[in-house]
């Protein structure tokens, strides 16, 4: 059996979470080429409509990574986004997808280690999830139709 | 005399006036209404019937008025804005008073959250204010609320309203009672008073504007049965003033001692009261306690209640 | 504003599961400020319904668009060429759109998106009470701008009543007691004395209590 592959689309706030990753890259600290990182100018920029959005495009997670909290760049921006973030995840629940895909976590700019850590730790948890129930129901739709 | 209420009659020949509660059952059982008016005949002036009070159904409180009125007792309807429309308040009162009812309290009613249907609607047609009001019209002017005259003799309803001295804004409690003497209550009976310093207070006030010699008020007491039932009304009766050393005294005897206790701090409170000038009697409210009402009454020196 | 809440997802989707089409409306107005059924709230509904429908093992084709107003038979129309081969509408719009549509599209199943729930302002941020209850008879002036008849849990018109505590309600603490804030305002524009004024019975026939409102002006009905 194919080992499953998760996709993970990570959006990350261009002050902290996305230098972190920089850094992790410069330090040739390893993370999974699983994690797509979408860079924003700050986690309060993204919307549930963007974390509902990628699960319907086949993410089988998503995380929001921000500021450490406190040090946003933007004053406020990570905790609007932790709060959307738990609002959208009972939005998921509603629709039938596990709430725990989702995730806001926080880093600061120089924690390199961190970035990876986390991308390492979340794709490992939504492998052991497996598909997302969206994924598995559209090859299942799609296998109805071929045949 | 406007009325032929013995409570009216009592009042006005300058006794300190007794009256008591009755709480109707949650069935149709008359049997219960029959054995708490045995506890209160001849005891008490008049006797309230609640009506679905705390928001609970219970019996109607015409029908247990009725049902108290052949018993012998002079029953007091009491009737909340909260469960119907003018139209028929109006004809619970043409009914009330054609079966021998004639007395009144007008009130608003808690809210439906507080009892078993909090999904009904809360009527208020009218508030309270607007329901004295509209039974002072039907007995001075012999007219309904919506301007036709009635027919007959007009229903001569005494008509009380409730006080609440510890509900807040203070400072609004004189004048609220002052506009519902100006709606045409004759009588008024208050919360039950623990902290007696406060209700002086509110009764200098009263005094100040000589609202005490327009209206009869009754000073409301309860008997409690337990440092719970102190505890209970102190924390989670909105509009109920209990002081903490009231709670203390309770809680230092022994839980046998209470019930005597209560009953005890009840009669103090009614010694108390009859020095304050403008009270003109008692409302004793010994919810599912009603036998002890007697020995209250006697405890206080108002028995034998005058005939008048 | 009117403001309203989605309806639980099960909902609806128990609604638009018999279809293959439909034609998701949001509303530029009301409920776009308060969240419920904008163009970005269409957004979210639509791909949330298609997600659960999939993984039922369905499929929809969810077509989406945002009206400036539902209320107004002029933009309702601006559907026309959209509504073809649609085989059911949801409005993400009050009650008042919702209808509109329907009456519009005589034979198209139209279903509501959301719960009206009441006209309303924004406290802050995220945060809408209850401010009137369309009683057709206006008092804002006689209690100081605040209104006992939409915040008044028993709708006392010569409140309060005694279960007003620290100038909360008796129905709990997250609720004002309105005539608390009438009261503070009175004495605040010196009119305390107003106070004693006992307002009379209501007549509700300017409520609804006559029956279901209209407003005709003759200088611009045709």
């Amino acid at each position: 059996m194919e080992k499953f592959e998760p996709v993970i689309v990570a959006f990350c706030c261009h002050y902290c979470a996305y230098t972190a990753a920089d850094m992790a890259g410069s330090q040739r600290l390893p993370y999974p080429a699983n994690v797509k990182i979408v860079r924003v100018p700050c986690s309060g920029k993204v919307d549930g409509l963007h974390i509902i959005k990628a699960f319907e495009k086949g993410a089988d997670g998503v995380y929001v990574a921000g500021c450490l909290e406190g040090d946003c760049h933007f004053k406020n921006g990570n905790t609007r986004a932790a709060k959307r973030v738990k609002y959208t995840a009972k939005y998921l629940e509603e629709i039938g997808i596990e709430p725990e895909r989702l995730e806001m976590v926080y880093m600061s700019a120089g924690m390199g280690y961190r970035f990876a850590q986390i991308a390492t730790e979340i794709t490992e948890k939504i492998r052991e999830l497996g598909p997302s129930p969206i994924k598995s129901a559209t090859a299942g739709l799609k296998s109805q139709v071929a045949s | 005399m406007k009325t032929d209420s013995n409570l009216e009659k009592v009042l006005n020949a300058g006794h300190l006036a007794v009256t008591s509660e009755c709480g109707p059952p949650r069935g149709a059982i008359p049997a219960e209404v029959v054995k708490k008016c045995g506890y209160l005949k001849g005891v008490v002036d008049a006797v309230n019937i609640t009506d679905n009070q705390t928001a609970m159904v219970r019996m109607s409180s015409f029908a247990a008025s009725v049902l108290t009125k052949q018993q012998g007792l002079h029953p007091l309807l009491q009737m909340v804005t909260r469960d119907r429309n003018r139209l028929a308040m109006q004809a619970d009162i043409l009914g009330a008073y054609s079966l021998g009812i004639d007395t009144i309290l007008c009130l608003s009613g808690d809210h439906t959250k507080f009892g078993d249907h909090p999904m009904a609607a809360n009527v208020h047609d009218i508030d309270s204010i607007q329901l004295i009001q509209m039974v002072k019209q039907m007995r001075d002017e012999g007219k309904f609320q919506g301007g036709a005259d009635l027919k007959g003799e007009p229903p001569k309803m005494y008509i009380g309203a409730a006080a609440n001295p510890f509900a807040d804004p203070f400072e609004l409690r004189v004048m609220r009672l002052a506009k519902k003497i100006n709606a045409g209550a004759d009588f008024i009976q208050t919360q039950c008073i623990f902290n007696v310093d406060k209700f002086e207070k509110w009764m200098e006030g009263v005094r100040d504007k000589g609202l005490h010699e327009k209206t009869h008020i009754l000073a409301g007491v309860t008997p409690m049965k337990s440092v719970g039932a102190a505890r209970f009304m102190r924390n989670k009766v909105p509009g109920m003033d209990v002081p903490q050393d009231v709670v203390d005294r309770m809680a230092a005897v022994p839980k046998e001692q209470q019930p005597e206790e209560g009953v005890k701090i009840c009669i103090e409170t009614m010694e108390r009261l009859k020095k304050v000038e403008g009270v003109a009697g008692f409302h004793i409210m010994a919810i599912e306690w009603e036998e002890k009402v007697e020995e209250i009454v006697k405890g206080a020196g108002l028995y034998p209640r005058p005939q008048v | 504003m009117i403001t309203a809440e989605r309806k639980p997802l099960e909902e609806l989707i128990e609604y638009v599961k018999p279809y293959k089409r439909i034609l998701l409306l949001g509303c530029n107005e009301c409920v776009t400020v308060c969240a419920a059924g904008g163009r970005k709230e269409v957004g979210l509904l639509a791909s949330g319904l298609q997600m659960a429908l999939l993984k039922s093992g369905s499929s929809i084709d969810i077509r989406q668009h945002t009206l400036e107003r539902q209320c107004d038979p002029e933009y309702v129309e601006e559907l026309l060429p959209m509504i073809d081969g649609v085989e059911a509408v949801m409005s993400m719009a009050c009650g008042c759109g919702v209808q509109q549509l329907a009456m519009r599209f005589k034979d198209m199943p139209v279903f509501p998106a959301v719960n009206t729930k009441f006209m309303g302002a924004s406290e802050r941020q995220g945060v809408w009470a209850e401010r009137c209850k369309g009683c057709g008879n206006c008092v804002l002036g006689e209690t100081g701008g605040i209104c006992p008849i939409a915040r008044c849990a028993k709708q006392l018109m010569n409140g309060p009543c005694g279960g007003s505590v620290s100038g909360h309600c008796e129905i709990g603490e997250d609720t004002d007691c309105v005539w608390q804030l009438i009261w503070d305002r009175l004495k605040a524009l010196g009119r305390e004395d107003s106070y004693l004024d006992i307002t009379p019975a209501k007549d509700w026939r300017a409520g609804g209590g006559g029956g279901p409102r209209k407003i005709i002006r003759e200088d611009l009905a045709e």
